[in-house]
């Protein structure tokens, strides 16, 4: 299995094969698709003026997925406080600039891996043969690594991981079992992200 | 949390965890949860906080075993950033007044 990192020249570096590669991007896209924010970069400079200034949300997202992604603030503020009315306020100051990031993180990520294999980013069904390594730097990795935890917390949202026993159970289930590819690419994920950070260590 | 791949070392002495100054009121909790990785949680403290190794993963080992731990102190506004940033990272933080 490939997308296992090892740190290499300052950074780390992950071989991917055609069907990794297209995997991880289609879930990446995912999370360009949940967080889904306006996006200003190609704007006018109105719209740039305008989106510095917008207010965010300050309601916590209906989707159990989002919700893990942008957390309440504020839990306890003792028995005078409105911690409800605070984490309220902080979302409409904090949400926007939080769902530009992981937007910014996720894009990274698929831009890096549609780089892989430019003549066929997205083949899914029918991938070919081929691997090619992804070489992030630092700040590359940063990114990666956001992304990549941004993905495991929605997939376990959708799995419904709540427990750290969760998982182990999950890893019983049937071949056939509709959430059995989601649960092996968590997994996969998992070890990926984790190798990621263990590259990034040797660099502190 | 999830352990690591590589295994996590807990026999050195460990530092004390972050204390909070009595006449600091705000404070900013970390929270365990079965998905982000030990090794992860322990990057971010290094990383953001610039705390040393072993700081970190007592840190980390204390969310994992305690559900939670202090992280930082200061004023409201500093806490606030700090859990910004944990939230950016994907952690759960939340923040509160140390009563």
């Amino acid at each position: 299995m490939g997308g296992y990192f090892e740190a290499a020249s300052g950074g780390a570096a992950a071989e991917f094969d055609e069907f990794e590669a297209a995997l991880l991007a289609a879930y990446a896209r995912k999370i360009l698709e949940l967080v889904d924010v306006p996006d200003t970069a190609t704007g006018t400079a109105e719209d740039l003026i305008a989106s510095a200034f917008s207010e965010g949300p300050t309601e916590r997202p209906a989707d159990p997925a989002l919700a893990r992604l942008f957390p309440d603030a504020y839990t306890d503020l003792g028995p005078d406080g409105d911690a409800e009315a605070a984490s309220a306020e902080f979302r409409r100051y904090t949400e926007n600039d939080l769902r530009a990031r992981k937007r910014d993180d996720a894009r990274a990520v698929v831009r890096a891996l549609e780089e892989l294999f430019p003549d066929d980013p997205e083949n899914l069904l029918n991938p070919g043969t081929r691997s090619a390594a992804v070489h992030l730097d630092p700040d590359d990795c940063r990114q990666w690594l956001g992304a990549l935890n941004d993905l495991r917390l929605v997939m376990a949202s959708w799995l419904d991981i709540t427990d750290d026993e969760d998982f182990d159970e999950l890893m019983d289930l049937d071949q056939d079992d509709p959430r059995a590819l989601l649960v092996a690419t968590y997994g996969w994920l998992t070890t990926m992200q984790d190798t990621l950070v263990e590259a990034m260590m040797r660099s502190l | 949390m999830l352990p690591s791949a590589a295994a996590i070392e807990t026999e050195r002495s460990a530092t004390p965890s972050a204390t909070v100054e009595p006449d600091v009121p705000w404070i900013t909790l970390v929270h365990n949860d079965p998905v982000n990785l030990m090794s992860y949680v322990a990057y971010v403290f290094q990383s953001y906080f610039g705390f040393s190794e072993m700081k970190a993963n007592q840190l980390m080992l204390d969310v994992h075993n305690k559900g939670r731990a202090v992280v930082s102190s200061g004023t409201r506004e500093e806490m606030e950033r700090d859990v910004q940033a944990m939230h950016g990272y994907g952690l759960w933080a939340t923040l509160r007044q140390d009563r």
